[in-house]
C-alpha cells in the first residue's frame, strides 16, 4: 500500500516504554496529527520516523519499502524541528538550499529551487539575509522551506508553531494547511494544542502513556470519544458519573431523561456547548451558578451540582438570563451524551 | 536599561577600578620593559638608563630571525594539532552523560596541575631508549630494537601538545556543550551523513570559538620555554628560551626585553591578522 506504515512500535528508554506497542497507518496525501500531553511519546514516534531514534521493536515502512535499516539522511523525509534548527552561519537561501547542495545539484538549480520554495512560503526575494534578522514567524516559514527543498516523501513537524504568539499560530496554521493541500505531500505533525490538531488534519492521533488512545477525524473524535482521557483532552468535557434509572439516567443534581445506560454505574461525557442553561422548572439537573466567563464570542457558565462541576457554553444570541448565585436548571439531550463503561478511562 | 554615552568624569567610575588593576600589572611591567629595551648593558654589572636602538639592532641577525620564525612557526603546530585533536575530543565529550564528562574534565584539569618540569622529565623518560615506549613497541612485535625519540622536535611537540591539550578541551567545551543538538539532526534529516553533517554545520557554526581556540594555545605554546631545553636539542629553542637565557644566565637584561618586545610585538600582529581575516570572513 502506499503511505506511511508503522507495525508495533515499541521504544523503550531503560525500564520505560515512552512508545508502546504503535500500530498506525498514513495515506499518501493525508494530513495527520500526533496529538497528547507531554511525556506521551509522540515526538519519540516522530524521531523514530524520521530515523533519528531506533524503535526498540517494530517495523516501520513507506510505500511498502521497509524503512528500519535506513539511517535518517537517505530516507528523504523533510522535517521541521521545534527549535525551528536554521542554521545560523548560513543566509536564508543558504538554509533552504543546504539540502540540495549536500546532494551535489548544481548551483542554477539550487537558487531557481530556493526562489520558488520563498515564493511558495510568501516570503520572495529574502535570499541575501541573515536568519538572525527574521522574525518568528519568517524562520518558521523558512524552516519549511528548507524542509521541502527536495520534494520529501513525508514532511514531519515536530510542535513547529509553539514558539509563534496566537494570532500568527492561528494564522500558520491554515496557511500550513493550504501549503500541504496545494502539495498533497503525506505530513505528519506532533501538537499538544487540540486547536491546531482541529484545524489543520485530516486524521488525529490521540496519544497518552506511549499508546494510541484513538485515531479518527477531528469532527468524528470530537463528537464521538473514545475514552474519558480523549473526551477530555480534545476539546472541552463534562465527564460525570451517572447511575441507571429505568429509561433515565441519574447524574449529579438531578438526571438526563432518556438516556438509557447498559451498565448500572457508567461515566458519560458532555460536551459544554450541548449543556443548555435554563429556568430552574424547564431543567432537569438543577444547579448553581459559581463563574461567569463573557468572551464575547460565547459564554462560558460554570455551575455547581450537588458538588459536581458543569461547564455549559452558550452563544451570545442565546445568553441566558443568570447572574452568579442563582440557582438554574440544566438539560442535557440525551443524545449529546457519550456513554463511556465505567472504570474505564 | 538604556545604555547612554559618558559624559562627566564621574561616569567613567565603573572602569576605575580594572583600569587601576591592568595599568598596576600589565601597562607599567609592559613600559618597563619597554624602556629597559633601550637601556645600556654594563659588562659585568646590571644595566644602566639611555637609549639606544642596539638591542634591536643585534636583534635584527639571520640567527635570532630562524629562531623567531621556528618560535612562530611550533606554536602554530602546537595549535594545530591541539585542535584536530581536541574538536573531536571535545565533541565526544559532550555527547556523554553528564557524570562521565565531569570525571573527564577533573582529569584534564588533574593534567593542568603539573608541572612543566614533571611534565619534561616525565616525557623524557617515555621517549627515551632505556626506559621509554619504544621498549613496548618492541615487546609486542612492531619494532626490531628501541629507539631514542628524544630530545627531538617530535618530543618538543608532544610535550607542547600535551601541556597545551587540557587548555584546548576547557576553551572549546563550553561552545561544544552549548551546541543546540538539533542543529545536527536537522542537517541528518537533511540528507548529510554525521560526518558531512560535522563538517558543513558542527565546525563551521564554532568557527569563532576554534579561531579562539588557536589564538590562546598558539600564545601559550609561544611562551613555553622549559620543555624545548628539556626534549629539543639547541636548534629547538624558541625565542622564550633564549629570552630566559639572556635574562637570567646572561644577565643581560636590556637585550631580553628588546626580544620580549620584539616577541609581544610580532604575536599580537599575528593575532590581529586572524581577528581580521575572521571578520572579513563572517561578512560574506
Amino acid at each position: 500500500m502506499s503511505g506511511l506504515e508503522l507495525n508495533r512500535i515499541t521504544k523503550r528508554f531503560g525500564a520505560v516504554a515512552a512508545v508502546d506497542d504503535v500500530s498506525l497507518t498514513v495515506p499518501q496525501g493525508t494530513f495527520v496529527c500526533l496529538l497528547g500531553p507531554s511525556g506521551c511519546g509522540k515526538t519519540t514516534l516522530l524521531r523514530m520516523i524520521a530515523g533519528l531514534e531506533d524503535p526498540t521493536s517494530g517495523e516501520i515502512s513507506i510505500d511498502g519499502e521497509p524503512l528500519n535499516d535506513t539511517p535518517a539522511h537517505k530516507r528523504d523525509f523533510g522535517m521541521v524541528f521545534q527549535s525551528l534548527a536554521l542554521f545560523p552561519h548560513l543566509s536564508v537561501g543558504e538554509n533552504i538550499a543546504y539540502p540540495l547542495r549536500i546532494r551535489g545539484r548544481p548551483s542554477s538549480e539550487q537558487a531557481s529551487r530556493v526562489k520558488e520554495l520563498l515564493e511558495l512560503v510568501h516570503l520572495p526575494g529574502i535570499e541575501k539575509r541573515a536568519v538572525t534578522q527574521l522574525s518568528g514567524g519568517q524562520r518558521q516559514r523558512v524552516a519549511i522551506a528548507r524542509a521541502l527543498a527536495v520534494s520529501p516523501k513525508l514532511f514531519l513537524l515536530d510542535e513547529p508553531l509553539s514558539a509563534l504568539d496566537a494570532k500568527l499560530r492561528e494564522a500558520m496554521q491554515v496557511e500550513l494547511r493550504q501549503l500541504q493541500q496545494q502539495l498533497g505531500i503525506t505530513t505528519i505533525v506532533v501538537t499538544h494544542d487540540q486547536r491546531e490538531a482541529m484545524s489543520m488534519s485530516d486524521q488525529i492521533v490521540v496519544m497518552s502513556e506511549g499508546r494510541i488512545q484513538q485515531m479518527a477525524r477531528p469532527i468524528d473524535m470530537y463528537r464521538n470519544p473514545a475514552n474519558a482521557f480523549v473526551a477530555d483532552f480534545l476539546g472541552q468535557a463534562n465527564l460525570i458519573d451517572a447511575r441507571a434509572d429505568g429509561p433515565d439516567a441519574l447524574v449529579p443534581g438531578g438526571r438526563i431523561p432518556g438516556l438509557s445506560l447498559a451498565c448500572p454505574g457508567s461515566r458519560i461525557s458532555v460536551r459544554p456547548e450541548d449543556v443548555v442553561v435554563t429556568t430552574a422548572e424547564n431543567g432537569s439537573i438543577r444547579a448553581r451558578v459559581g463563574f461567569i466567563r463573557d468572551m464575547g464570542a460565547s459564554i462560558e457558565i460554570h455551575l455547581d451540582g450537588e458538588g459536581v462541576r458543569y461547564v455549559a457554553i452558550a452563544s451570545p444570541q442565546a445568553r441566558p438570563d443568570c447572574r452568579v448565585g442563582d440557582t438554574v436548571g440544566l438539560s442535557i439531550p440525551a443524545e449529546a451524551c457519550v456513554v463511556f463503561e465505567s472504570g474505564k478511562g | 536599561m538604556r545604555r547612554m554615552p559618558p559624559e562627566r568624569a564621574a561616569d567613567y567610575y565603573p572602569i576605575a577600578y580594572p583600569a587601576l588593576m591592568l595599568g598596576l600589572f600589565f601597562v607599567v611591567p609592559f613600559a618597563i620593559m619597554l624602556a629597559i629595551s633601550f637601556f645600556q648593558r654594563v659588562q659585568g654589572g646590571f644595566y644602566e638608563p639611555a637609549f639606544t636602538f642596539a638591542n634591536y639592532g643585534r636583534f635584527l641577525s639571520v640567527f635570532f630571525g630562524e629562531v623567531l620564525v621556528f618560535s612562530l612557526v611550533l606554536a602554530a603546530l602546537v595549535s594545530a594539532v591541539c585542535l584536530l585533536l581536541g574538536v573531536p575530543f571535545t565533541y565526544f565529550l559532550t555527547k556523554l552523560s553528564r557524570k562521565a564528562q565531569v570525571f573527564w574534565l577533573v582529569a584534564l584539569l588533574g593534567v593542568l596541575s603539573l608541572s612543566e618540569v614533571i611534565i619534561g622529565f616525565a616525557w623524557s623518560t617515555l621517549l627515551s631508549r632505556t626506559a621509554g615506549l619504544s621498549n613496548l613497541l618492541v615487546a609486542i612485535g612492531f619494532m626490531d630494537r628501541p629507539d631514542a625519540w628524544t630530545p627531538g622536535f617530535g618530543a618538543v611537540l608532544t610535550g607542547l601538545v600535551y601541556q597545551a591539550f587540557p587548555y584546548t578541551v576547557l576553551v572549546l567545551y563550553p561552545s561544544f556543550s552549548r551546541l543546540d543538538p538539533s542543529l545536527m539532526e536537522a542537517s541528518r534529516t537533511l540528507g548529510a551523513s554525521p560526518l558531512k553533517a560535522f563538517f558543513t554545520v558542527v565546525l563551521p557554526v564554532l568557527r569563532k570559538t576554534l579561531i579562539a581556540t588557536f589564538i590562546i594555545v598558539f600564545i601559550f605554546a609561544l611562551g613555553a620555554y622549559l620543555l624545548p631545553q628539556i626534549l629539543g636539542r639547541p636548534q629547538h629553542w624558541t625565542l622564550s628560551v633564549l629570552i630566559t637565557d639572556q635574562a637570567v644566565y646572561q644577565s643581560n637584561m636590556p637585550f631580553a626585553a628588546a626580544m620580549a618586545v620584539f616577541l609581544v610585538v610580532a604575536s599580537l600582529s599575528l593575532v590581529l591578522v586572524v581577528a581580521a581575516l575572521n571578520r572579513k570572513g563572517a561578512g560574506q
